[in-house]
């Protein structure tokens, strides 16, 4: 077994603004057979610039070159083992590329008349009902851009579900201490109220400890499943029960889902509305941070604050039905990121139930393997079944003045992608690990080899650690003078 | 198929690691009561040629813009795509890494977004950009959320040639905070008619150029919200236009937001797209979403980062600027990319062929008899006027033919309304050919 870690040819590269050379030809364009108009005469002098200031002036090869060296700068998937905990980094497959670039799809304009939009509107009705199944729910959108916007959007539609009923004070969300800094936000974009609900001793929400924070303010309890503790919230059906009968609903984060798939659907545990992460579960690209597609499900009691436009389907036809009286309203310039989704209902396709199962029957074989052989070398504070992740920290290597900061760079030397670190918050040192069900044996033991011997050169030569990461391009960064002093565009004048 | 490598033998070996007997024990937290009903009801599994097939199948049912002559645009543009943009933009280093939140192993992503907030800096003569939005709606809705929380008001001014869509998205977006929304009204050459706007102004929303096409004077708008203490936000959902027209910070925009979808980004039915949001220095800790910036590491080499963030959702949890939680990272990456092989001379000469084209198209539409009811400038798209318009348009698509869009949809007091677009990808026969159409 060895690490695949090593060093190599790096080129250097500038700024497109420092590449760029006075007159340099770019791309050629045709010449558009109507007569030229002069901007100043056809838009009045008032209103036509000079000039683009500074814009670059590149051959189309110094472009490639420039885009080609950025991006032996990156670490991705296609690279290696990348364990980043809550983002499900599983392997995105190429058909689904090719699938969101068919002619037809990928050059169709979104206000194309209905009559020239049927296929499209019959693949998104398809994901509409795969979701739904898979969610255990009636009704999806697809239009949240990503899961943060679908959280906006669920959250929304609670808050309009209590109105209808005259339940105006309804204002408050109940939070696991657990949650993803998105849920917080996401409830106080709608103006309502987070409040932190302390999971217990064994890293779970007990209904007894929710139980104080129910009452006639209660809008919803906004759980994630499993939690990011990695842990399967055991109490659900109750939690929900409970939130039920104070009159609240309760909200899914559908971030682990990928734990859930032919295990347990969120409908059966009590949830009324979730949204999903197309990018984690359903293998669309991350992109170095998006675009996601973040598609909300929901009950039927919810069913009439959908956003609008709502997908109908009459007999054979499909519509775009704008008049839905009690919607929300809109949320997208359009109808949502369907070249992402469209790469979801690809894999869907392509795996059908018995191999979703398998995926999620994997994942969590990969992460309860990483822990057991893990947890020799390092603490883990809730040491019990994990489903789909688990959460180590770096309390045995705090003596010698290891930090998780410093293990995680210095898993990069090794060939690794850290996992997500200092999250959950509730874990001091928290280091978070999502393998996936794509990662074969010899890739955990590979990566479970860096961990030990980062656990024993923690031990025996810090220095090594602490000063990690050596092989990348560049070396730790002054995030304290960029937070300082912000440059956050190049300038002619800008020093290097 | 499910991309999952583990041979039965290895799977055995797990478990035996584990300490359990079957892969079924490894779900002992998951109560039987839920577990009894899992089963998922889904089609059977397509491997890669029987799925390509039944998408081709469906794609082949929708009209697109790559198969038919189209003047469709209000907030979605048909423009050309250079070969070098998908094939850079599709490697795998970029395609399948997430956030920079390690920056030692993220710099491409990191440098490549440091680039496009300089280039939206520079097309929008504003200081600052952050590293993108969802897209063109919401870049202004989180513009105006922006006013709200530097200004402490309420109060926000609409223009009536504002997308729709963008609109819709801002009331849905300040409903739960709440925000008092009025809508400027036009005057007649089809801009928003200058007014005096109420003390307690946090933004005016106009969009550069409008809905109809018209270019609006941004001037009055700036001077108006700065003598209340208000902020001009200008949203561009064809940033091409920029290319041309005077920067909206030099007319005294305070945000400047929009759409970057025409940098090299596809139609894809709406999305995704690339939101683009630029303001002023003075502003910067309230601008909502990611920020990269430029520092150095501790050997002193030049290396970008992700900065701010304190800002964000995730340190800052619920007083954050936004919930959002990523950029559009693809499509700003194949933005940035466009933008570079297009350079300083390429986008100007494009958008000059997209003003000639349209002015072609104006003409000879005017010449066949048809009205053009607004007379300020125009970009790349304008309205005509098109009696029994909806007979026609009919009849046009029916033709395989996307005329443009019948604003009446949008607004039935403009039944007989046509917002046509132009862009390289029409030729001269097929504005030729529309002229002809929409009067036969």
């Amino acid at each position: 077994m060895s690490t695949p870690g090593r060093s190599g040819l790096v080129f250097d590269e500038a700024l497109l603004f420092e590449r760029s050379r006075p007159g340099r030809p770019g791309v050629a364009l045709d010449d558009p057979q109507v007569p030229s108009v002069d901007p100043k005469e056809a838009l009045g002098a008032d209103y036509v610039r000079e000039d683009i200031d500074g814009f670059p002036e590149l051959s189309e090869l110094d472009v490639v070159r420039h885009f080609t060296r950025l991006s032996q700068w990156n670490y991705g998937i296609d690279s290696g083992f990348y364990p980043l905990g809550s983002c499900t980094m599983k392997y995105n497959p190429k058909v689904n590329e090719a699938a969101a670039l068919l002619p037809g799809l990928v050059d169709l304009h979104p206000l194309t008349p209905e009559v020239g939009i049927q296929g499209i509107l019959a693949l998104a009705h398809e994901m509409e009902e795969l979701l739904a199944e898979i969610a255990g729910l009636d009704r999806v959108t697809l239009q949240p851009a990503a899961g943060a916007q679908g959280e906006f959007l669920g959250m929304m539609m609670i808050q309009a579900y209590h109105r209808a009923r005259g339940d105006t004070q309804r204002d408050r969300v109940l939070i696991p201490d657990t949650a993803h800094g998105t849920n917080p936000a996401s409830a106080a974009l709608n103006g309502m109220q987070a409040v932190e609900v302390q999971s217990g001793p064994d890293g779970i929400l007990h209904p007894e400890l929710l139980e104080p924070h129910l009452d006639e303010r209660t809008a919803a309890l906004m759980l994630t499943n499993p939690n990011t503790l990695g842990l399967f919230e055991s109490h659900v059906e109750e939690l929900a029960e409970r939130v039920h009968a104070a009159g609240g609903l309760v909200y899914l984060d559908g971030a682990n889902l990928n734990a859930l798939m032919g295990i347990a659907k969120p409908g059966d545990m009590g949830v009324d509305v979730m949204h999903f992460n197309l990018h984690k579960t359903f293998s669309t690209p991350h992109g170095g941070g998006g675009p996601g597609s973040g598609p909300v499900a929901v009950r039927n009691i919810l069913a009439s604050y959908l956003p609008t436009p709502v997908i109908q389907k009459e007999g054979e036809r499909y519509r775009l039905d704008d008049e839905f009286p009690h919607s929300v309203g809109r949320i997208h310039s359009f109808f949502g990121n369907a070249g992402i989704w469209i790469r979801a209902l690809a894999y869907i396709r392509t795996l059908g139930a018995t191999g979703l199962r398998e995926v999620t029957q994997r994942a969590v074989l990969n992460a309860n393997y990483l822990l057991t052989r893990l947890r020799r070398s390092y603490d883990v504070p809730h040491d019990k079944r994990v489903m789909h992740e688990c959460v180590l920290t770096d309390r045995r290597q705090q003596a010698s003045g290891v930090t998780t900061a410093d293990i995680a760079k210095r898993l990069m030397d090794y060939g690794f992608h850290p996992p997500t670190i200092y999250f959950p918050l509730v874990v001091h040192g928290a280091l978070m690990i999502e393998p996936t069900e794509c990662e074969s044996l010899e890739s955990l033991d590979s990566f479970i080899e860096a961990m030990e011997q980062i656990a024993e050169e923690a031990a025996r030569s810090p220095q090594l650690v602490t000063e990690a990461p050596h092989l990348p391009k560049v070396r730790r960064l002054d995030e304290v003078r960029a937070a300082r002093r912000p440059r956050l565009r190049w300038t002619p004048d800008s020093e290097t | 198929m499910s991309y999952v490598p583990h041979t039965p033998d290895e799977i055995q070996t797990m478990l035996d690691r584990i300490g359990v007997s079957s892969l079924e024990d490894l779900f002992e937290t998951v109560p039987h009561s839920l577990r009894r009903n899992a089963e998922l009801k889904l089609p059977s599994p397509l491997a890669e040629r029987s799925l390509l097939a039944h998408l081709e199948t469906r794609a082949a049912a929708n009209l697109s813009a790559g198969r038919t002559p189209s003047f469709l645009g209000a907030g979605a543009y048909h423009h050309f795509i250079p070969a070098a943009v998908g094939a850079l933009a599709s490697r795998g280093e970029f395609m399948t890494a997430y956030t920079p939140y390690q920056a030692e192993i993220s710099q491409g992503t990191l440098q490549a977004i440091f680039e496009f907030q300089t280039l939206i800096c520079q097309l929008t003569g504003l200081e600052v950009a952050n590293a993108s939005l969802y897209d063109g709606a919401s870049a202004t809705a989180e513009a105006v959320l922006m006013a709200l929380r530097l200004t402490q008001r309420r109060r926000i001014y609409l223009s009536a040639a504002l997308h729709p869509h963008y609109a819709q998205v801002v009331r849905t977006y300040t409903r739960g905070i709440g925000a008092e929304i009025e809508i400027l009204p036009l005057a007649g050459d089809g801009r928003t008619q200058p007014a005096e706007l109420a003390s307690d102004t946090a933004a005016v929303v106009l969009q550069y150029p409008n809905f109809l096409g018209c270019v609006e004077d941004l001037s009055w708008a700036a001077e108006a919200a700065h003598a209340v203490g208000g902020f001009c936000i200008s949203a561009t959902a064809e940033p091409l236009a920029l290319a041309l027209l005077r920067p909206p910070g030099e007319l005294g925009v305070d945000v400047a937001c929009g759409e970057a979808q025409s940098f090299g980004v596809p139609l894809s039915f709406g999305g995704p797209y690339v939101g683009f949001l630029a303001t002023r220095q003075s502003y910067v800790r309230q601008l909502p979403g990611r920020v990269v910036g430029q520092t150095v590491d501790s050997l002193g080499q030049r290396a970008f980062v992700m900065t701010l963030t304190t800002r964000e959702q995730h340190i800052r949890r619920e007083r954050a600027t936004s919930n959002i939680c990523t950029n559009q990272g693809l499509c700003m990456l194949r933005a940035t990319i466009y933008l570079a092989l297009l350079g300083r001379l390429g986008l100007r000469r494009l958008a000059e062929i997209n003003l000639s084209l349209a002015n072609y198209a104006r003409s000879k539409l005017q010449q066949a008899g048809l009205r053009l009811p607004y007379s300020a400038p125009s970009f790349n798209e304008f309205v005509v006027r098109v009696p029994d318009l909806s007979t026609r348009h009919g009849a046009l698509v029916e033709q395989g033919m996307l005329p443009g869009l019948p604003l009446g949809e949008m607004d039935p007091a403009r039944s007989d309304e046509l917002l046509v677009c132009t862009t390289e990808m029409n030729t001269r026969e097929e504005i030729d050919r529309l002229a002809r159409e929409l009067v036969a």
